[in-house]
């Protein structure tokens, strides 16, 4: 779904893993970041005693490539993102139109029309449709790994093979879903054979359908991600806490809703997060496999999607406002969720 | 006899640039000299005087050593005059804009004197020809385009775009403004064209009447049915009977009935026809900044309507899966133009109709065309003289477009040499021995293509992506999917209104 | 739904037959995870009328054909592999060096903006890719390296997210400590960074280096809005330039068969580093 997902989920698996000598709890809750960057800072500033001062300039000569790069590389461009947003620009042929200031017209016509919230809508609903297999699959199969008891035997092939989707790239995956699932193509063909379909199933004209594939190739493309982070995380549990619930008699369902799922909860709000802002990102998939229509009747066009159709005018203006406006949603949603997990860090501190 | 010809070529290619180079060396010294004049010594002008004079001598024996060379002096006549027209060029880069192979293949195979280097390099004479290929999915190849015809003018000598390729659903949108050339001014005169079908011009002149592009070919179509159906349905195969059954719309809808109740689609798919239809409208897409709906095409959205609820075709996009099964059978007509059927519907493949020949062509309700490809030149080429005798030798030479004709199975776009092939006992097994370059021929001639607008392409795109949606079902009505259609116009082009 | 679901399912089960569920379970989720490789490898060895016949999933004869009409073909495939390597490589390099530098910053120093700059990192992290494009192709233009590898390696320097997780490993792994005992041995700061932070973060790096090397191998926005000559163009467009091919040269199974051969480099670089992300608790081990 997105960059950001990719990245983000193990570096809490690792963290995790290598802090299980600490004490559980506190232990996980140095994963989410908003604590995280507080304890670090407060730590540094501790240590940051008479030998370090002198060096300090050189964190600033660190920082230059990033600084450097970022601001050329981005943050000009989503400067002049954000001042197009207010102006008329876009080409009417060969032909330029504009810039001519409009202040917030584009903004305007975007909430005039209403059809941002429902392109918003679609694109939550397919990034539900996907991430509620991925997150129930990557917790079982994550508990079932972390499961020394379980023995699985071939764990390790398993472990490989669930990330390798990922590496298709989204472009010939959904030209592969089309081919699948087209009228004439082998599922309906298969469905028919098996008796369950009396004439082929339109997959593609279906509002529900498509948003299902969609949902489907997201969690197949994405649920190894999902399972490697949360397996960490769970191995990261001190496994006393596992044979004290056992003497006291626990199956393993119980062990699974009383202590792994608590102490999860951190990294699940975690996944949630980086999968929220990939999903809100949501592009390739939905874009290749309707053709870039939406169909049916736009129930599966995305928010980025509905940028890429500004991008053929080169609509400055309309698109400027539309990413401004996405930046802000992702921005908002974001925080909620941070801000929740962040409460959640200072009560478990503070009980400590 | 080959490598004669070859080698007279290779000759005449290599005096022309000789000739070429060094009256540009004169030209230069000589601009030098009128630049300087103020302070001009007598060693300048004396110098430039002797380069002129160097320059005179050298073509003289160079023209002599052409005639001694040449096979035939009526070649080397030609070479050298063409030499002299190119000598008022100034570029040495030949910038092609295009989206695929296809022209390239075109330019090495039939282009005098064209040699590759690589890939995305060639040379004629002295002039190095680059190759900028961007494909035009996303739009990519008219938003690079785009972005290079309006730099134009600051662009350095060697960056200037010389010629670029469109097509017919967007040419409008180049053709009507100043950064394509008129091919008047690029020497090519209305006799020159004076062969080509008459909507291969319509597609490439603008708003007031000037010509400004040129094809190599010809796509008119036909519609394609398949014999075994018609006999079983209909009760004959013969050409003549079925076009009875298909002759207008109304007509054909009846016979898509019969053909249901055998138990066949009449089209693979609703946009079979579109294209029909569309080519048949009394008024343009876009008049002004408003998009009308021309009646011939809401007769599309009628008529397909009836179609798809009937369960006759189908709402598959063209080149899918869905689209192609009908290549195997169990699909009435396909509509398209020659290439359609060689090339695409699986021709050599095990149990497909056109293995078997089991094809027959028609020329059906209405006269159409599908694809093609025109040549422009644009404004600020520094070749001017190279991009017409292109556009001269692949459009208006009868000899080279026959030689296209023959080695790529094109239809050319010219009348005599058309006309010549159709005479010539030309048959196709794919349609089972019958002779369809008449019928080309005449839907060529049919073709109206007056009422383009520089938007059709996103208008016929946008039109058929929702009225998919209508014929689907899905709750929604006509009114629905045109809301649609409305709101993606106005995404891709802000400045229109739907009326 | 699910949850409860499995809840009663699992619910007293004896280990046996949970082994039993979990590998039934993982057998279909593996079969789902590989059965696209087959797929495409199959319509690799078909030819493009097999192709338009129909799916089947028996493999064809064609592989060798397609493969020869690909690299014979006028589409410049070699060039295509070695740009593609040379900037997913040159990427993947860039961003984990210069992440692990700027996590490094931030981690080992004591300055003023220290905390601001942090923030601000994490911010951007969420500024979504496409939001910026438009401006970005307007700049490099201006800057004229369109048409170069520049704006689609260097940028790769500036990468947010993969500077987060450099920086969550090296609080766990990188003890100041030792920096400082580095320190008084008399080494200077980036011989520090190069010679003992660095190498220390190798897991790290490697992950890392799968994911950028991936998303820029696999990237077509970016690269199909900057590059325009035949022979800089990556694999992504090459493929895109195949499907648009006209009508004398389509051929299908051309273009699945250079998806699976632009696949199988990402799968090698995948396998090879892969211990690193399936090896789980073995990075433990780095703790000093």
């Amino acid at each position: 779904m997105c960059r950001g997902n990719r990245s983000q989920q193990p570096v809490i698996s690792e963290e995790n893993i290598k802090e299980k000598e600490e004490s559980v709890l506190s232990n996980q809750s140095s994963e989410v970041s908003q604590a995280r960057m507080e304890a670090t800072y407060n730590s540094a500033n501790g240590r940051g005693n008479k030998n370090v001062v002198k060096y300090n300039r050189w964190g600033y000569f660190f920082l230059i490539p990033f600084i450097v790069v970022y601001i050329i590389f981005q943050l000009i461009p989503l400067v002049s993102t954000v001042y197009n947003s207010f102006y008329e620009n876009y080409m009417s042929g060969l032909k330029q139109i504009g810039p001519n200031f409009v202040g917030i017209e584009n903004y305007k016509q975007l909430f005039v029309s209403g059809d941002i919230w429902i392109y918003f809508k679609n694109t939550m609903i397919m990034w539900i449709l996907g991430f509620l297999p991925q997150i129930f699959f990557s917790l079982l199969l994550g508990s079932w790994f972390s499961d020394n008891r379980l023995k699985l035997r071939a764990a390790g092939f398993f472990k490989t093979v669930i990330y390798l989707p990922n590496l298709i790239m989204a472009s010939a995956f959904s030209m592969l879903f089309f081919t699948l699932f087209a009228d004439s193509g082998p599922v309906n063909s298969i469905l028919m054979q098996m008796g369950i379909l009396s004439e082929p199933f339109s997959f593609m004209s279906n509002a529900t359908s498509v948003r299902s594939l969609v949902g489907f190739m997201n969690f197949i493309m994405w649920f190894g991600n999902t399972t490697i982070l949360l397996m960490a995380g769970m191995l990261g549990i001190d496994p006393g806490l596992f044979e004290a619930a056992e003497i006291d008699g626990c199956t393993s369902t119980q062990k699974f809703f009383l202590i792994t799922l608590p102490i999860l909860k951190p990294i699940l709000l975690f996944v949630l997060v980086t999968s929220l802002i990939g999903g809100l990102q949501m592009f390739d998939v939905p874009q290749i496999l309707t053709n870039g229509t939406g169909d049916p009747m736009r129930s599966s066009m995305t928010l980025i999607m509905y940028l890429n159709k500004h991008l053929f005018s080169k609509n400055y203006g309309m698109a400027g406002a539309l990413s401004v406006l996405l930046f802000i949603i992702t921005g908002i949603l974001s925080l909620i969720i941070f801000n929740f997990s962040g409460n959640k860090e200072a009560i478990n501190r503070k009980a400590r | 006899m080959k490598k004669k010809i070859v080698s007279a070529f290779l000759c005449t290619t290599m005096v022309a640039s000789m000739l070429a180079g060094c009256q540009g060396a004169a030209q230069q010294a000589t601009d030098a000299a009128s630049d300087t004049a103020s302070q001009a010594t007598e060693a300048v002008a004396d110098t430039a005087q002797q380069a002129a004079d160097a320059a005179t001598q050298t073509a003289d024996a160079a023209t002599q050593t052409a005639d001694a060379a040449a096979d035939t002096a009526q070649q080397a006549a030609d070479a050298a005059s063409e030499a002299l027209d190119l000598s008022a060029d100034t570029g040495k880069v030949l910038n092609i804009y295009c989206w695929n192979e296809e022209f390239k293949s075109r330019l090495t195979d039939h282009y005098p004197g064209y040699e590759e280097v690589d890939a995305t390099h060639g040379k004629i004479g002295d002039v190095d020809v680059v190759w900028n290929i961007t494909p035009s999915d996303d739009n990519a190849y008219q938003n690079n385009l785009d972005e290079h015809l309006l730099a134009q003018a600051d662009a350095a000598e060697d960056e200037k775009i010389d010629l670029f390729l469109v097509e017919a659903d967007y040419a409008l949108k180049y053709v009507d403004t100043d950064y394509t050339l008129p091919v008047a001014d690029l020497g090519i005169t209305d006799a020159d064209t004076a062969d080509q079908y008459q909507y291969t011009k319509d597609i490439v002149t603008d708003s007031n009447g000037v010509l400004k592009g040129v094809s190599w070919q010809g796509c008119p179509g036909i519609m394609f049915y398949n014999r075994d159906i018609a006999a079983e349905v209909l009760g004959s195969e013969e050409p003549d009977d079925v076009q009875e059954f298909v002759k207008d719309w109304a007509t054909f809808n009846e016979t898509a009935t019969k053909i249901k109740e055998a138990g066949y689609n009449v089209t693979s798919t609703t946009n079979d026809t579109y294209r029909v239809y569309s080519n048949n409208v009394s008024s343009k897409w876009v008049d002004g900044n408003t998009v009308h709906i021309d009646e011939n095409i809401k007769k599309w959205v009628d008529d397909s309507k009836v179609l798809v609820d009937a369960k006759e075709t189908t709402t598959a996009e063209l080149w899918s899966d869905d689209w192609k099964k009908g290549f195997y059978g169990d699909v009435f007509a396909y509509f398209g133009p020659a290439w359609l059927v060689n090339f695409c519907m699986a021709d050599g493949e095990e149990g497909s109709v056109a293995t078997n020949g089991r094809w027959g062509g028609v020329v059906g309700p209405q006269s159409f065309f599908w694809g093609g490809t025109w040549i422009c030149g644009a404004n600020g080429t520094d070749n001017p003289a190279l991009v017409g005798d292109i556009m001269r030798q692949l459009t208006c030479n009868a000899d080279i477009m026959k030689d296209i004709v023959e080695k790529d199975d094109d239809f050319a776009n010219n009348k005599t040499a058309m006309a010549q092939m159709a005479e010539s006992g030309y048959t196709s097994r794919i349609l089972g021995g019958q002779n369809p370059l008449p019928m080309y021929m005449e839907g060529a001639e049919k073709i109206d293509l007056s009422n383009l607008s520089e938007y059709d392409q996103g208008c016929n795109e946008e039109f058929q992506n929702a009225m998919k949606n209508y014929f689907d079902g899905n709750a929604a009505t006509y009114e629905d999917a045109l809301e649609l259609f409305k709101k993606a116009i106005t995404e891709k082009y802000p400045e229109l209104t739907v009326e | 739904m699910g949850n409860s679901k499995n809840q009663q399912l699992d619910e007293g089960m004896s280990l046996g037959a949970r082994r039993v569920l979990a590998n039934v379970v993982l057998i279909i989720l593996s079969f789902l995870c590989l059965c696209w490789f087959y797929v495409l490898f199959v319509n690799a060895t078909r030819s493009n009328g097999e192709l338009t016949a129909g799916f089947s999933p028996i493999p064809s004869t064609h592989l060798f054909e397609n493969w020869n009409n690909l690299i014979h073909g006028t589409q410049p495939v070699l060039f295509g592999m070695l740009n593609s390597i040379i900037v997913a490589g040159l990427s993947a390099f860039l961003c984990t060096y210069f992440s692990t530098m700027t996590a490094y910053a931030i981690h080992a120093y004591d300055f003023k903006l220290k905390k601001p700059m942090f923030t601000f990192i994490l911010m951007v992290m969420m500024i979504p890719t496409q939001v910026t494009a438009l401006g970005f192709v307007q700049l490099i233009n201006k800057m004229k390296i369109d048409d170069t590898f520049i704006p689609l390696i260097v940028p790769s320097i500036a990468a947010p997210v993969t500077f987060f997780y450099m920086k969550q490993y090296m609080d766990s792994t990188l003890s100041l400590s030792l920096i400082e005992a580095a320190r008084i041995d008399g080494a200077g700061e980036f011989r520090i960074f190069n010679t003992i932070a660095f190498p220390l973060m190798k897991p790290a790096i490697a992950v890392q280096a799968i994911f950028t090397f991936v998303a820029s191998w696999n990237n077509y926005f970016v690269p199909a809005l900057v590059l325009h000559s035949d022979k800089k163009k990556t694999l992504p467009i090459l493929i895109a330039q195949l499907r648009s091919a006209d009508f004398l040269k389509f051929d299908m199974g051309q273009v699945y068969c250079m998806i699976a051969f632009s696949i199988l480099p990402v799968i090698v670089v995948y396998l090879i580093l892969s211990k690193y992300i399936v090896g789980g608790v073995s990075l433990g081990g780095v703790k000093e």
